[in-house]
């Protein structure tokens, strides 16, 4: 694959022909994608689509079995680790919301903080005004000051949520993977959401996988409609939805 | 619960910790050597050392409690690393013993003349030397826990499969030091000590001073693990307790970590072993079995995991409760009532004695200061304040 050497793509991400089976059950099919930098895109399909299938082979957690994904033109993913790939600028959040339950709000955001991550640096590390401003302001953003000394797992789901994209935010990766933000969210929070990922997407290239087709919409963004692993159809929220399959695999008439 | 009354109430337990322990450090060799034998605050020779043997299964605790309470690492293997230890520091006494052993080489110790070894192994060399000894306490341990690491962590080996391989690492090493061709003295091993750095082991002073000895390390290895618990290393380690892979995506080297803690805290339980053996007067390989590192676990898990002071509470607890037992009448059920204790804990008390008692405290100051605010509130005349999260 001479796309190791010579850039073939202007992609931030770029996979193609990608295909995983699990115990012969084929979750991804030949599915090819690419997102531009700076792009957001959603991703809408049915349950069992593959949705997060692809974030886990984007992030390294599963080898695909055949297939190219490459991050920024050049750089293989399916030989890289998840430590190296969110080393490299791929942030993820988590469909169901995973933060660190036992340790304070601030507490997280500083773990997530994209400083110095080997032993000796943590175990050596002292805090300095750059990194507890930059932590104010996320927490700020996410809303989340005043439970900044509160344990992460005594928030609300919608909070948890939250500090999650908080979590991302403070990584400040260049690609933000974020997997059913508004699950079990009020439809005040839904809209204040995708606000935030607007804002995020101003200056990072950014990937949601939702349902909520309101939040989908308000977001206003290329979509793409994933079915049994593979690209059923792309283009605007009304191209999409107007689409003869997607309406039958997905909406529903 | 507020962040703040928790570091405030463990900052108070670690001070008073460090006093209780420097104070019976200091009290108890002194009361033994300077008060009339026979007085009534006297503490027995034979006391000095037995609580000196259990004050190193506290730092033997300390050290499963780093790996297991902070990090996840349920280690049943861990009485390997205190027993290397505790080999090393023998293999110093050995040497020691010099010609006054009872075939009188003054190289080789007893057991090697009596299976007509011609000249001393290799890896006895240099045991003659306090310093390089000393070393070898931590560095043995260390190395094997090192390479143990590397490999079993890099292979993403965690939860139960982890603590079995363990358990079978500490059951290799108890058939090997069985063998009396692996050179350390097979079944019976090391013991007949005479003397260490020119001290009459069994002496009552040189009793005192590995007790006094024995508390300053408990005290040294309790700083070290609350330095690293209260690092930013120490939230790492909780972030991979807690959600592992998640840890992994934020970029951290989970292995690295993991290595890191486990290797540290094998050397800690080495130094742990090797200040049991004068205290003992024998180090064999049945310290290798692997129900001594499942007591250990056992310890750690009644006085509570994860708040270090409570490990070390909970093998002075545990061991004064086996001594006191397995002296009497009800010897033959000792095991019977351990596991029963283990369960009973589990079941009531899964914080253990510790941590039950920093959430009961911690609970009790809140109540406290939601009554204070309630009552100036009162006499301000004004409605009560929602409390703040602070
Ligand atoms: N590790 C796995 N082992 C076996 N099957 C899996 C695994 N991960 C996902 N799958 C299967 O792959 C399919 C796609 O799953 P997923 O990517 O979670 O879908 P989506 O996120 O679009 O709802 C599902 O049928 C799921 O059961
Ligand atoms: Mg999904």
């Amino acid at each position: 694959m001479n796309a190791m050497e010579t850039r073939t793509t202007s992609a931030i991400l770029y996979l193609d022909g990608v295909h995983v089976s699990f115990d012969g059950f084929h979750a991804i099919n030949n599915l090819s994608l690419t997102l531009e930098p700076g792009e957001m895109r959603a991703i809408i399909g049915p349950n069992g689509a593959g949705k997060t299938t692809m974030m886990d082979i984007i992030t390294g957690k599963t080898k695909p079995d055949e297939g190219v994904v490459l991050f920024d033109g050049t750089t293989d993913l399916t030989r890289l680790d998840e430590t190296r790939i969110a080393e490299l600028g791929i942030g993820r959040k988590f469909q169901k919301p995973t933060v660190f339950e036992s340790q304070t709000v601030q507490d997280n955001l500083l773990l997530a903080l994209n400083v110095d991550h080997s032993v000796r640096g943590t175990l050596f590390w002292r805090g300095n005004k750059a990194e507890s401003e930059r932590i104010d302001k996320v927490l700020e953003t996410i809303r989340l000051t005043d439970a900044r000394h509160r344990l992460a797992g005594s928030l609300s789901h919608g909070q948890k949520q939250w500090l999650e994209i908080g979590m991302l935010l403070a990584q400040d990766p260049k690609v933000l993977l974020v997997d059913e933000p508004v699950a079990g969210m009020t439809d005040v929070e839904t809209h204040l959401t995708a606000e935030l990922l607007k804002e995020i997407n101003r200056n990072h290239t950014v990937m949601v996988v939702e349902h909520d087709m309101t939040f989908v919409r308000e977001l206003g963004v290329k979509v793409t409609c994933l079915h049994e692993g593979t690209v059923l159809a792309e283009g605007t929220i009304d191209q999409v939805s107007s689409n003869e399959r997607v309406i039958e695999v997905y909406l529903g008439r | 619960m507020t962040p703040h009354v928790l570091t405030r109430s463990l900052d108070r337990s670690a001070t008073i910790f460090i006093l209780i322990v420097a104070g019976l450090g200091i009290l108890i060799p002194l009361s033994n050597l300077l008060l009339p034998a026979g007085s009534m605050f006297q503490v027995p020779t034979y006391l000095v050392a037995l609580w000196g043997k259990y004050v190193c299964y506290a730092i033997l605790a300390l050290s499963i409690d780093l790996i297991w309470g902070y990090c996840g690492i349920l280690s049943l293997g861990h009485g390997a690393f205190f027993a290397l230890g505790g080999y090393a520091m023998g293999m110093y006494l050995m040497r020691q013993i010099g010609s006054r052993g009872v075939y009188g080489n003054p190289v080789l110790p007893d057991f090697m003349v009596f299976l007509n070894w011609p000249e001393l192994p290799w890896y006895w060399y240099g045991f003659d030397m306090f310093w390089f000894a000393a070393l070898m306490v931590f560095v043995v341990p260390g190395l094997l826990a090192f390479l143990f690491g590397w490999f079993a962590f890099r292979s993403r080996v965690t939860g139960v499969y982890l603590s079995i391989i363990t358990q079978a690492m500490t059951y290799a090493l108890l058939l090997g030091f069985f063998r009396n061709d692996f050179g350390f003295g097979g079944n019976n091993g090391l013991t007949d000590f005479k003397d260490i750095l020119g001290f009459n082991v069994q002496a009552e002073g040189t009793r005192c001073a590995l007790f006094f000895l024995s508390c300053a390390a408990l005290i040294g290895a309790f700083l070290i693990c609350r330095a690293v618990v209260s690092s930013k290393l120490g939230k790492v380690l909780l972030a991979i307790r807690d959600a592992e892979s998640r840890t992994r995506f934020l970029g951290y080297r989970v292995e690295s970590y993991k290595l890191f803690v486990f290797t540290l805290s094998a050397c800690m339980a080495g130094v742990a072993g090797a200040l049991y053996v004068p205290q003992v007067g024998i180090i064999n390989p049945s310290e290798f079995s692997p129900g001594n590192s499942i007591e250990a676990v056992i310890w750690v898990a009644v006085g509570g995991r994860g708040t270090l002071v409570g490990a070390a509470l909970g093998a002075v607890v545990v061991n004064y409760a086996k001594t006191f037992f397995t002296s009497g009448p009800l010897a033959p059920y000792w095991l019977f009532m351990l596991g029963a204790l283990f369960i009973l804990v589990t079941l009531l008390l899964p914080k253990g004695i510790i941590g039950t008692f920093n959430t009961w405290w911690d609970q009790r100051k809140i109540e406290l200061g939601n009554g204070a605010a309630a009552s100036a509130a009162r006499e301000d005349g004004a409605a009560p304040k929602p409390n703040p999260a602070e």
